[in-house]
């Protein structure tokens, strides 16, 4: 492992606290955002955003992945490929349709 | 050299610390070795299993209106099962005991169905069991049988060998995986006795049927539950096995093909199963809870409107489905090809033709295995964007594949070939792997599907990359590693017999479909066409194909017998590595003990150095210095 | 016999197995959730109509175990924390708190279940309470499993930390990034669900 000293792990405790807080702030944001009762499409948009910055946070942070290994970083955007692939070209196929 | 022992086949240490029991050295065990051998052997029986559905299946197809003659078909199971238990008694080998016993199942099995006056009025199978057997067979063979030999059986005894590791990165999920695996089997089984009997819905399980079917698919859905649990963990193992638990010196671009095609595997049931699990949660939730994830609204069904809330979508049960389906399919046939990929080397005593374009051409039709699944869907309504995108990505995929099977044509030139029974089964694997992929082109073409789609044309394409291919393949694995897990030489001429029948059987089964299917006639007939004007000019090939099936199952005989008689009878290897192999498995005492290398292996080289000019011997291991 | 690289780093890929291990699953755990979420798109996009998750769901508890999940995942990391700097006891409170804190999400998830179920509202209602109970559901179970092996971490299993404290740390690290990841999960189902 990267960080082996205390006084590494106490760094790091201080930006867990920083994380939780801009995680608490956000989650409030997402509720506020909702009662602004935007239109579907930017409603979407923006709660997907802030969800996404909200797990980049958790991910980054909480499971050190900022400073995670190359091999682990390429089997998540492996992942994320085929995510995006199976999100999207069902949706495709269902506008594209024989009618 | 290590001296050879002429131990029993499952790899046992004698000479390891404490005794430990029977349970935990054969049942329970830890070792990749002994679990391979489990799903090695679980896999065979079902694997025969599978075979005596079809079996079945075809006297309907052939003889719609005669009775069946179930002494027959009990016959051979029974048989085999007879003379394991006698064989086994007399030299008190529990195993081969046991796996007499599960023969005699499958007999007592057959048995009980033919003779049910329900299942089988008047000695004609039902319809609806005739699904049922369709739906089973499919599913036995692929998820029960293939896959647990080529990945769970092969993989797991050959892959820590070849990269030179102790054992499989997590040793007790390897043991999980296995009985995660058995268990599945064993709810997929139970499901042929209750109520309605087993799933009858086609092993692609398409709702709204599948949704209303009987209890036999809730219970199909939570045998999958079982099997892909053991598939993730199976797949985590390998992976991190092979990455991390290689040996000095060995290389990504030195490693044995077969391990590349496993890597590759691993991925693919990694991230394709998963929708596959998160379908079968939303089907199990249509048939437990109510829901109506895959149910339209205003379905009807025997002139009642169905009381559910509707607004569901069959075609997405499809894209979960599919998402996993195809991937697997490449999950079927990369393994084979790393098995044919060493046999080959082996046995032209030359390097692979184009090592570094099979690496390449797997790892891009692994990618690609992901983005073409709905080719299995034109027929459902698809407008031309997203056809003519599925379409293109599956006429891009023929071209790893191609590749693939080029490079192990172009390595037999040039080469001194012996013709071993492993060699046998893997050169016809060649062209037989080359009529099952090219039979794949009409039916990812869009247009020419149309006419194809759900015809025989599509179980003879796939039947002949699976049964002449895949199984071929596994075959050449079994006669090929067999001395390295026993000790013993499998009979060359039994080899030889089961061989030939094999191809020439196989070929009378599989060819014919593609004339029916050309001629349209469609897939899972009870009847096997006989009431559709347009099947009556090629329905006379069913009693061929039937034959040739019934003539299949007679040329397993002396594979089945060989196997079992070599283990004490068969010839004792005279060293190590009696094939002359470079690659690390052959490097290790026979059968290779628990830790596997007597000193850590250190690779020099690549995993092909077959006569090389100039060295001692027409092969340099890959752990020679 | 060992098995190599259980717990220092490999140097080549600078991982442990297991770490690489856990990782694969979750990719795995991406495609199962994933797929989820792409039934729930097709779903609503081919509806007619589909109501508003807060019009139907009760945002405030939500909220309420968002804010304990996300707690809870600060917990775990700091339990993690607090074994690399050798404070067991530490350990043992901070994971005794994730593990509180997993109870307390599930309770209120019950008291949520528990109000539709009495007014007859059940996955069988229509497709928004289908896909609301699944997916919580799933995920639900994700918790229950997490709860299951972060009591284990701070009971019986706790006791490595006495003979193999090294390789016990890497456990609760990979426990850890379970964990978090069921965080990630529900830091997507909460809007999707409850505010979309």
């Amino acid at each position: 492992m990267e960080h082996t000293s205390a006084e590494d792990i106490k760094k790091h405790v201080r930006t867990y606290i920083l994380v939780f807080v801009a995680l608490l702030v956000l989650t409030i944001v997402t509720v506020g955002v909702s009662y602004l009762h935007l239109s579907i499409v930017p409603a979407v948009i923006l709660a997907l955003l802030i969800a996404s910055i909200k797990g980049a946070l958790v991910a980054s942070y909480f499971m050190h992945l900022i400073s995670e290994k190359k091999l682990v970083y390429f089997t998540l955007i492996l992942t994320v490929v085929f995510l995006i692939t199976l999100l999207s070209l069902p949706l495709l196929g269902f506008h594209d349709t024989i009618q | 050299m290590q001296n050879v022992a002429t131990a029993p086949h499952h790899g046992e240490s004698a000479h390891h610390e404490e005794h430990a029991s029977f349970w935990r050295t054969y049942v329970f065990s830890v070792d990749h070795k002994v679990i391979g051998i489990q799903y090695m052997m679980t896999g065979l029986i079902f694997l025969f299993l599978g075979f005596t559905l079809m079996m079945l299946m075809r006297w309907q197809i052939a003889y719609p209106t005669k009775s069946i003659p179930g002494e027959w078909f009990t016959l051979l199971p029974g048989l085999i099962a007879l003379i394991s238990v006698v064989v086994g008694l007399m030299s008190k080998r529990k195993l081969t005991v046991l796996v007499g016993v599960l023969f005699g199942a499958i007999a007592w099995l057959v048995w009980s169905m033919v003779s049910d006056e329900t299942l089988f009025p008047e000695g004609i199978m039902l319809p609806e069991l005739y699904n049922s057997f369709g739906a089973m067979h499919g599913t036995i063979m692929v998820f029960l049988g293939v896959v647990p030999i080529a990945v769970g059986g092969f993989g797991n005894y050959v892959v820590p060998l070849q990269v030179g590791a102790p054992d499989m990165a997590f040793p007790k999920l390897n043991m999980m995986s296995y009985w995660s695996y058995f268990a599945g089997g064993v709810v997929m089984l139970t499901s042929f006795f209750v109520p309605g009997g087993a799933a009858n819905s086609g092993w692609t399980s398409y709702p709204p049927l599948a949704d209303i079917a009987t209890t036999g698919q809730t219970i199909w859905l939570l045998g999958m539950v079982f099997l892909i649990t053991s598939s993730l963990l199976g797949s985590v193992n390998f992976i991190v096995t092979i990455v991390q638990l290689r040996a000095k010196g060995l290389t990504f671009m030195r490693l044995p093909f077969f391990v590349w095609a496993q890597f590759i595997t691993s991925f693919l049931l990694l991230l394709a199963f998963p929708p596959l699990e998160a379908a079968a949660v939303l089907q199990l939730m249509d048939r437990l809870a109510g829901t109506s994830f895959f149910l339209p609204s205003g379905l009807v069904i025997s002139g009642q409107i169905l009381d559910v809330s509707g607004g569901g979508s069959p075609l997405l049960w499809q894209h979960l489905f599919w998402f996993l389906a195809h991937p697997e399919v490449y999950v079927l046939i990369l393994p084979a090809m790393g098995i044919i990929a060493e046999v080959i080397a082996n046995n032209t005593r030359k390097p692979l033709w184009g090592y570094r374009s099979l690496v390449f051409a797997g790892v891009f039709l692994g990618f690609m295995s992901f983005i073409v699944w709905a080719h299995h869907m034109f027929m459902t309504g698809m407008g031309t964007v997203i056809s003519t995108f599925f379409q293109t990505t599956t006429m891009i995929i023929s071209i790893p594949s191609v590749i693939i099977l080029s490079a192990l044509i172009i390595s037999l030139w040039g080469g001194s070939i012996r013709y071993t029974v492993p060699m046998l089964f893997a050169v016809a694997f060649l062209p037989m792997f080359g009529i099952g992929g090219l039979t794949g082109l009409p039916l990812g073409l869009a247009p020419t599907d149309i006419h194809l789609h759900d015809t025989y044309y599509v179980i003879g394409h796939f039947h002949y990359v699976v049964a002449p291919g895949t199984i071929f393949a596994l075959f050449a694995g079994i006669y090929y590693w067999y001395p390295k897990a026993t000790g013993r030489m499998m009979n060359t001429g039994l080899g030889k017999i089961h061989f030939w029948g094999s191809l020439v059987c196989m070929n009378g089964i599989f060819f014919p479909m593609l004339i029916q299917g050309l001629a349209g006639v469609s897939r899972r007939l009870y009847d096997g066409g006989a009431q559709y004007a347009h099947a009556q000019d090629v329905l006379q090939w069913n009693e061929f194909m039937s034959v040739s099936a019934w003539l299949l199952a007679i040329f397993q005989l002396p594979f089945i017998f060989n196997f079992f008689w070599s283990l004490k009878k068969g010839k004792a290897v005279e060293s190590d590595n009696p094939w002359g192999a470079t690659t690390l498995e052959w490097q290790t005492p026979t059968p290779p003990p628990h830790g596997n290398f007597v000193k850590v292996p250190e690779v020099y080289r690549g995993p092909y150095e077959y006569s090389v000019p100039n060295a001692p011997k027409d092969f340099l291991t890959q752990n020679t210095p | 016999m060992q098995i190599p690289y259980t717990v220092a780093a490999r140097p080549d890929t600078g991982l442990h197995n297991s770490k690489l291990g856990i990782w694969l699953f979750l990719a795995s755990e991406v495609m199962l959730f994933g797929a989820l979420f792409s039934a729930y798109i097709l779903l609503r996009v081919a509806a007619s109509e589909w109501p508003h998750g807060s019009q139907l769901l009760n945002v405030p508890l939500a909220f309420l175990n968002t804010v304990i999940l996300i707690g809870s995942s600060v917990t775990m990391v700091m339990s993690w924390a607090s074994l690399m700097m050798k404070d067991f006891q530490k350990y043992r409170r901070y994971m005794g708190l994730t593990i509180l804190c997993g109870f307390g999400f599930l309770v209120v998830k019950g008291f949520e279940y528990g109000a539709k179920f009495s007014h007859g509202l059940f996955p069988s209602e229509d497709l928004f309470y289908a896909t609301y109970f699944t997916l919580t559901g799933l995920h639900g179970l994700h918790v229950i499993g997490g709860i299951i092996v972060n009591l284990y971490f701070w009971g019986p299993g706790s006791r490595m930390w006495k003979t193999e404290p090294e390789r016990f740390t890497n456990r609760v690290e990979v426990a850890g990034l379970y964990w978090h990841f069921v965080d990630l999960v529900w830091i997507f189902l909460f809007p999707i669900l409850y505010l979309l």
